[in-house]
């Protein structure tokens, strides 16, 4: 028990020294999206709390990547928010949001929820479209640069932007692996095992599943909001059922139910995209082809799998 | 009045009625055993008793309160402890950790969940469980490793972490050895010293060691209820359920 928790914490410590030490090393062009996966890799974080840990699989998680998105981006746009106060009521507005959602989807369950949850994504996308008058979903807003400072810190810097990009990933992998070693995330681990079982040792399992997506949601919209202020563009696509789907497939692909795993699976994607789309336009094909081999050969993803194998105490 | 008490409790599944306007009554400290043939409503009458099943009419109460109304988690809290009839345990994570996410609920019950967990009543609540059943030396040992009559002993040491006053055992010594039936009708005994407990059972010799009173269900109701002996000797008992 001791001897686990001392590696795992030498493992995501070396982890985070690692990305660190990446931006001495990395070319600008991969600095930039290492940046990006870090923050794509929070959202996956997100979504690994709920899909991975509690065992609730959602199809439309990018309504909370784009509500954290949008109100970060919005409240600079229009009310003239610094990034801080803007990404702090981005991530709050999200976890709202969140709770909202889960108020009305968590009482269904498995394919219901499913649908319910994607229902609730598509009916978010097109309220961004219809709305279009405010948030521009169909061509975007660019944010202002002037109003991306912080205090002397410029978010258009490249360095800045890696480290906030760190330090927001540190503080999700942290927030996840406290969570997951605390009674309520023995009692989420438990749900996602035997939800009947779970209620019948006397668990309110509503609240905690409630709690589960509220966290899950404050982590996607706390990516978003950083998103935004990172990037400076606002759009309706980051809405779309896509991005729900690749949030699935990061967790998927590293390894749903490890911390490290949407990192990984993120950080492989993100490459795969990249090369594909060189090559052809249709790489929308290789990701569905990506998740279809997953299922079939892969169903505990890359950690998942070397879990099982050897590292029993991988997180 | 009684302990637990159930009046014209019904549960209708469709067109089936399941149970059918059972009066039911237990006396505290009792070893009650339901009896009947599949189908009978045994386990769904049980279920009512747990809140897993909400009745189609009726009323339970239990321990001077009417708990009809109440969620699982609610009688749990107020002691009604179900043990699953399929071991459900959970597989990857050790005796200790199985017992313990019993025993975390136990000890913070009636507490704000940020109220941090007073560890060391947790320990000792899942180290008293795991001695009862005599497990207490695979503390570390994963449950999926555990063979299968183990699994169903550590099933009832979470239920005892619960600390419960009435206990459900749903067809508790199914798939356990001769020798793993004798030691469990002992520990049962052992648990009736505080806590009042309800079987359900089909192993005829397991019921008649244990039970101080058996009730025998047929078709949603009650056909007969009485000592061992009373049910033995009952014609009608014998006609629709022992067959002699």
């Amino acid at each position: 028990m001791q001897g686990s928790q001392h590696r795992s914490l030498a493992l995501h410590g070396s982890a985070l020294a690692v990305l660190f030490l990446l931006q001495f090393v990395l070319p600008p062009y991969h600095h930039s999206n290492f940046t990006s996966i870090m923050v794509l890799a929070v959202y996956g974080i997100g979504y690994n709390i709920l899909i991975g840990y509690t065992g609730l699989l959602s199809l439309g998680h990018a309504m909370f990547f784009a509500a954290g998105l949008y109100a970060a981006g919005l409240g600079v746009h229009y009310l003239g928010l610094d990034p801080v106060s803007a990404f702090i009521f981005g991530a709050a507005a999200t976890f709202v949001f969140a709770t909202a959602v889960g108020l009305v989807a968590l009482r269904t369950s498995g394919v219901s929820f499913m649908i319910v949850t994607m229902m609730f994504a598509q009916a978010c996308y097109l309220l961004i479209l219809y709305f279009n008058d405010v948030t521009r979903g169909d061509e975007g807003i660019v944010l202002n640069e002037a109003a991306r400072q912080i205090g002397g810190l410029s978010l258009i810097d490249p360095t800045v932007r890696y480290n906030l990009a760190l330090v927001l990933f540190a503080g999700a992998l942290i927030l996840c692996l406290v969570l997951i070693r605390s009674r309520v995330g023995r009692v989420l681990v438990a749900i996602r095992e035997n939800e009947e079982r779970v209620k019948m040792l006397g668990y309110h399992t509503f609240r905690y599943k409630l709690l589960a997506l509220a966290l899950s949601g404050l982590l996607s919209g706390a990516a978003g909001a950083a998103y935004a202020l990172m990037f400076g563009y606002v759009g309706a696509t980051f809405a779309s059922i896509e991005y729900s789907i690749y949030a699935l497939l990061w967790v998927l692909l590293g390894g749903s139910g490890t911390v490290l795993g949407p990192l990984i699976g993120a950080l492989l994607m993100f490459y795969l995209v990249e090369w594909t789309s060189e090559v052809t336009e249709s790489y929308r094909i290789v990701v569905g082809a990506a998740l279809v081999l997953l299922t079939l050969f892969f169903p505990r993803g890359i950690l998942g799998t070397l879990r099982e194998k050897r590292l029993r105490w991988l997180p | 009045m009684s302990f637990l008490a159930t009046q014209a409790l019904t549960r209708r599944f469709g067109g089936l009625t399941a149970v059918d306007q059972v009066d039911f009554r237990l006396e505290p400290g009792e070893i009650r055993a339901v009896i009947g043939p599949n189908g009978a409503g045994k386990t769904t009458l049980v279920s009512m008793i747990c809140g897993r099943v909400a009745p189609s009419a009726g009323r339970i109460q239990f321990d001077g309160a009417d708990i009809t109304a109440l969620p699982p988690w609610q009688r749990v809290a107020r002691g009604i402890v179900y043990t699953f009839q399929i071991t459900s345990v959970f597989r990857n994570l050790s005796c200790f950790d199985n017992v313990a996410l019993a025993a975390q609920r136990a000890v913070t019950l009636g507490k704000a969940p940020w109220h941090p967990v007073d560890q060391h009543a947790l320990t000792s609540t899942v180290a008293q469980a795991l001695e009862r059943v005599e497990l207490h030396e695979r503390s570390d040992t994963p449950a999926s490793a555990l063979p299968y009559g183990h699994q169903r002993l550590l099933e009832v040491a979470m239920s005892l972490a619960l600390k419960p006053k009435l206990l459900v055992l749903d067809e508790p010594t199914q798939g356990l050895s001769e020798a793993e039936i004798a030691n469990f009708c002992k520990l049962v005994r052992e648990i009736a010293a505080d806590a009042t407990i309800l079987l359900i059972e089909h192993n005829m010799d397991v019921v008649m060691e244990l039970a101080q009173r058996i009730t025998v269900m047929n078709n949603g109701a009650i056909l007969a209820e009485g000592t061992p002996a009373e049910i033995t000797a009952s014609p009608a008992v014998q006609q629709a359920y022992l067959g002699a």
